[in-house]
């Protein structure tokens, strides 16, 4: 794949000016998480308005993916139900990212998803969902 | 080993014994391999014997009566003596296949160690050494009581070793195991210095050659260490295939390390004795045909000259050094050229080393971003991983070029 078509210039820009960078103040819902195997690092967290996501930020450190992606997400799930983005398939996300990803540079990417998903499912006591619970095998949440 | 030290190498032309390099990358960009510290590329002649081995000799080892088996196992022995005379070691039955460096290890850890290892001994490794010659030690020191810990490093990147006698201090050290060529920083370590300092303590010296063998001579007796490690598929060899050599008296007395068919001398239901040297340490069916390759591959690199690889390399990390200078923002890490091989890690500001890889890779540049298995060190260093580039017989100067071409373009695509 050319690098063009990786680092679109939409990725270089969530990269190098994160929205919803920094942390929500009381959180009612938080997570944090890593991918060992390159040391990319997402920690978010949520305030919640009854059952909507009334803000969520993010902080980290890592590759261009996992850090513009975790940025994108932010923008696609504030003021959204949290039940409906707990229930959010990768694919979304995916999409929104839009360039093509190896399987290494999908965990990058997958990374800040996994911890927004983590942090719900935990605030609210429910499991993660199966196939996310796999992904935790390879990405450290707590 | 006889090489001359004139004997100069020309990268282009031994280019034409690797296959590899006829394939283009992305369709269309020649491929620049910065990569043999991980894996090192293989000439035609090493598969060439792999495949003639499994079609005209193959079969399984000491056991056969007839012709093929005998001939397998001549050619399986015959590695055997290879791979004696390449480290210099007094005797063959010394030298034990293994599957890697890693297995290497651990058998010595968990061979020796377990049954040597004490509440108060101290084991000691270094800061920069591979997770295989580390993890394994951190364990068996943990099961057995003994205090781990290890030597750390120079901002430079090299041994502190004015921290030994502060080691000695801790207890009675038992265990040195050290790498006698960084696999992240390039580094040279005095091993010579290390094996006698461990002597002088009463400890043994387990040296990890993975990243050494390939590149300069080694000569387990004028190291003057107990065990040494090296792996096949770093030094043109198959993977599959690595070697362990160790003391005669040390292996006589260690307990077996895995435990099955070939290293047993008599199975009752009461009990099992083992087989001698090196069998003992060899159980299950044998890495056959890649030993063969392995030899093979020895032969071709010593015909090459280990003399002559090691200088090129050093040219070549001499030239990556300067280049790599002359790029805002980067930062290399590790000891001048003369006190390293062809390994050049690194950090570009700013960006991180997976994206520094993926824009390489995107011009053909092959390089490593990661930890490369020595956590402790990246977090010595600071850093949650690095870029590595490293170079072997068959790589060009314009290679170097293209990587520093490459950086730029990870520059200006982050600036």
């Amino acid at each position: 794949m050319s690098t063009d078509e990786l680092y679109r210039e939409v990725i270089l820009d969530h990269y190098k000016n994160p929205r919803g960078h920094g942390v929500v103040e009381p959180a009612d819902a938080e997570a944090e998480g890593m991918n060992p195997l390159c040391g990319d690092e997402v920690s978010i967290s949520i305030s919640l308005d009854g059952e909507v996501i009334e803000d969520v930020k993010f902080r980290g450190r890592g590759c261009a993916i996992s850090q513009a992606a975790t940025s994108m997400l932010m923008e696609m799930v504030k003021g959204r139900p949290a039940q409906e983005v707990a229930e959010m398939s990768r694919e979304e996300l995916l999409d929104e990212v839009g360039i093509p990803l190896t399987p290494i540079r999908l965990k990058c990417a997958l990374l800040g998803l996994g911890v927004l998903k983590v942090a719900l499912h935990r605030a609210k006591g429910t499991p993660l969902p199966d196939e996310w619970a796999g992904l935790a095998d390879e990405l450290e949440f707590k | 080993v006889a090489v001359t030290a004139e004997k100069r190498l020309d990268a282009r032309r031994l280019r034409a014994d690797f296959p590899i390099f006829e394939h283009a990358i992305h369709g269309s960009k020649p491929l620049a391999y910065l990569d043999s510290a991980a894996s090192s590329q293989k000439p035609r002649r090493v598969l060439d014997a792999m495949t003639a081995f499994y079609e005209t000799s193959y079969a399984n080892i000491h056991r056969g009566v007839y012709d093929l088996g005998e001939r397998a196992t001549e050619a399986y022995e015959g590695a055997r003596e290879r791979a004696r005379a390449f480290v210099n070691a007094p005797s063959s039955r010394e030298v034990i296949f293994t599957h890697n460096v890693t297995a290497a290890l651990n058998l010595v850890a968990y061979g020796w160690g377990l049954d040597n290892l004490g509440p108060g001994d101290v084991v000691l490794v270094t800061e920069m050494e591979h997770h295989s010659n580390f993890v394994p030690w951190q364990y068996i020191a943990r099961r057995t009581g003994a205090n781990f810990a290890a030597i750390p490093i120079t901002d430079d990147g090299e041994l502190d070793l004015s921290s030994l006698d502060s080691f000695a201090a801790r207890g009675p050290v038992k265990v040195l195991a050290c790498t006698y060529v960084s696999n992240s920083l390039g580094t040279v370590n005095p091993v010579e210095r290390l094996a006698a300092w461990a002597h002088e303590q009463g400890a043994i010296c387990v040296v990890d050659a993975a990243q050494a063998a390939p590149h300069r001579p080694v000569d387990v007796q004028a190291l003057g260490c107990d065990f040494l490690g090296f792996t096949g598929h770093k030094l043109c060899g198959p993977t599959g295939v690595g070697v362990l050599w160790g003391r005669r008296e040390l292996l006589e007395r260690m307990s077996p390390f895995e435990l099955g068919g070939h290293m047993i001398r008599r199975v009752t239901l009461e009990r099992t004795t083992w087989n001698e040297l090196p069998a003992k340490f060899e159980a299950g069916t044998a890495p056959i045909a890649e030993a063969v390759g392995l030899a093979v591959a020895i032969d071709y690199i010593e015909e090459v000259g280990l003399d002559a690889i090691e200088a090129y390399e050093r040219e070549l990390a001499a030239y990556a050094l300067g280049r790599l200078s002359e790029v805002p923002g980067v930062r290399v890490f590790g000891p001048s050229a003369e006190r390293r091989v062809g390994i050049v890690s690194f950090d570009v500001d700013g960006v991180h080393p997976h994206d520094v890889a993926q824009i390489l890779d995107s011009e053909g540049v092959a390089v490593r971003a990661g930890h490369h298995c020595n956590q402790p060190l990246m977090t010595r260093l600071g850093v949650p991983a690095t870029s590595r580039a490293s170079f072997y017989l068959y790589t060009l100067r314009e290679e170097i070029d293209r990587l520093v071409d490459g950086l730029a373009k990870v520059r200006k695509t982050f600036a």
